[in-house]
């Protein structure tokens, strides 16, 4: 297929029709509304189900009712939206059911406004609901990135019986870019062995996440640790630009990891050996490769939207063995690639 | 290496087509193979304040979609030349719908054409053509892209309540590159 120009609303939306998603619930808040205005056509026309709920707390109990039937299944919100749904959340890991889940970040706390952010970091990564649970958030930097992502999160909710976030912002939601999208695919015919499906001439299946005994939720609680490790081990992803012989470091994720590629190009060609890591995931991260080159590198800057929450983790990772610095811009406010450039100066000088 | 590369913004008061004229760019851009990124404001200024997008289009891959001092602007109105004049880089393009901007460039580090955009399109029967003026002088200006191929495209992507209008649109981005040329 060629290229297009597609929004990312729009590109996310029809990548998930075409790689099988079976019903979608959700609730319109910007800036991710375009995405139910497309599915309301596309999946009325596959024949599917689309279901504008009264609520964020509606739509994501429907997504947890679908998830628990071995279809795919997926919402998008954004922030605000996002904070509703984290009963649900913790319910669909704690019954081990797939669910994708789109997150397109916008300004906060509160209301804030509509514009881009990645302050949800936290929210994503560690604590998106009660209970001892991490969901595998993926991080896209561009349109392609996320509809690739889309099929991807289908198969690895699919596969770990998880729930996968796709952590984006308002920016990549409502910017245009080159893309392709997948050829549609069938809808599989059969569901996994655990989905509820009816129990004619069989015995019943149960799903729940209730579990009265202390030993019993302890051993339902191990079992999802011991798959969180798995996860841990198979599924961190991230990219590198000129690391090789970098010798200062930049970490970015998303939006603000494609503007650090401008920012390196900037600084290599003033003379810095610039590197970049990009976390393609959020969690699980590469927090193993930061630390092999912080080993490498004179310092290392974390650019996010956000006031530094990648930051601690990356701080955590690395455990002081090189001067890690902090560029975040906040409610709304996207870094430009100079300012980016002005602070590896100042890491260069203070590292020399 | 030399990259063939514009990053352009757009920006009008809301209804001027400012983003229309961006989104034909990106079409043109794709056509032509290349990298293309497109990015609006959306914040509450859009409702009936300006309107404005950053177009990408390059050889490379693209790294910041949105960017502080771009080789190329399209001002559709004053508001929008006071704010992204000063912002163009050394060397790059001003392109000025002179109909409604009772201003000169100051700068003498960037290249300058003056259009009276919104007057030409309605002499031609429309003043909302004034956008594609504007984008037939940009081409002409920078050659990023074939004013053929964004002709092709314009037809591809014009809409069905518009199209009776697309002769006049083609002969608005082609006024648009002729005087250009002359200037």
């Amino acid at each position: 297929m060629a290229k297009e120009l597609l929004e990312g609303n729009v590109a996310f939306a029809e990548a998930a029709v075409r790689f099988g998603l079976r019903a979608y619930f959700g609730y319109p808040i910007t800036p991710q509304s375009e995405a139910l205005e497309h599915l309301s056509k596309r999946m009325i026309e596959e024949g599917r189900v689309f279901l504008q709920a009264e609520s964020e707390l509606a739509a994501i109990n429907m997504v947890y009712g679908a998830a628990c039937t071995g279809v795919r299944v997926m919402t998008s919100t954004s922030g605000p939206g996002f904070s509703l749904m984290e009963e649900g959340f913790s319910y669909i890991a704690g019954s081990e059911v797939p669910a994708v889940i789109v997150n397109m970040m916008r300004g906060g706390p509160g209301l804030g406004n509509i514009q881009p952010s990645q302050g949800d970091y936290f929210l994503m990564t560690k604590s998106a609901g009660h209970g001892d649970f991490h969901p595998i958030v993926l991080a896209p930097a561009s349109i392609q990135e996320l509809i690739d992502m889309v099929g991807l999160a289908f198969e690895l909710a699919e596969k770990y019986r998880t729930l996968v976030f796709i952590a984006g912002d308002g920016s990549l939601g409502q910017m245009m870019e080159s893309a392709e999208l997948p050829p549609m695919q069938d809808l599989p015919k059969e569901r996994p062995a655990w989905a509820i499906t009816g129990a004619k001439g069989r015995e019943s299946k149960f799903i729940t996440s209730l579990y009265l005994g202390a030993e019993n939720l302890e051993a339902v609680n191990l079992r999802l640790q011991a798959k969180l490790a798995e996860i841990r081990e198979n599924e961190i992803r991230w990219q590198e630009y000129e690391t090789e012989d970098a010798e200062l470091l930049l970490i970015a994720y998303g939006i603000v990891g494609r503007i650090c590629i401008s920012a390196l190009r900037e600084a290599r060609n003033a003379g810095l050996k610039v590197g970049l890591l990009r976390p393609q995931t959020l969690w699980p991260l590469a927090e193993e490769r930061m630390a092999e080159l912080a080993r490498q590198v004179r310092g290392i800057l974390v650019a996010e939207m956000s006031a530094g929450q990648l930051l601690e983790d990356v701080q955590r990772a690395v455990a002081a063995k090189t001067s890690v610095h902090f560029y975040g811009r906040l409610g709304g406010v996207v870094p430009m690639a100079d300012e980016i450039v002005d602070k590896l100066r100042e890491l260069d000088e203070e590292t020399h | 290496m030399i990259v063939r590369q514009e990053k352009v913004i757009f920006s009008g008061f809301g209804g001027q087509g400012a983003l229309f004229a961006g989104q034909l760019l990106a079409y043109a851009g794709i056509a032509e193979d290349l990298y293309v990124t497109w990015i609006p404001s959306y914040g509450p200024e859009m409702r009936g304040g300006t309107a404005n997008c950053t177009v990408i289009v390059s050889e490379e891959e693209i790294g910041a979609p949105i960017i502080r001092n771009p080789s190329a602007a399209v001002v559709l109105n004053l508001p929008s030349m006071e704010k992204y004049e000063p912002l163009i880089k050394p060397g790059g393009l001003l392109i000025v719908n002179a109909s409604l901007v009772p201003m000169r460039s100051e700068r003498d580090d960037i290249r300058v054409v003056y259009a009276r955009a919104t007057d030409i399109a309605t002499e031609m029967g429309n003043a909302r053509m004034a956008n594609l003026v504007l984008l037939g002088a940009l081409v002409q200006r920078t050659g990023i892209v074939p004013l053929e191929t964004v002709m092709i495209e314009l037809d591809k992507h014009i809409s069905d309540r518009h199209r009776r209008w697309l002769e006049p649109n083609k002969e608005a981005l082609r006024k648009g590159t002729e005087l250009a040329a002359a200037q």
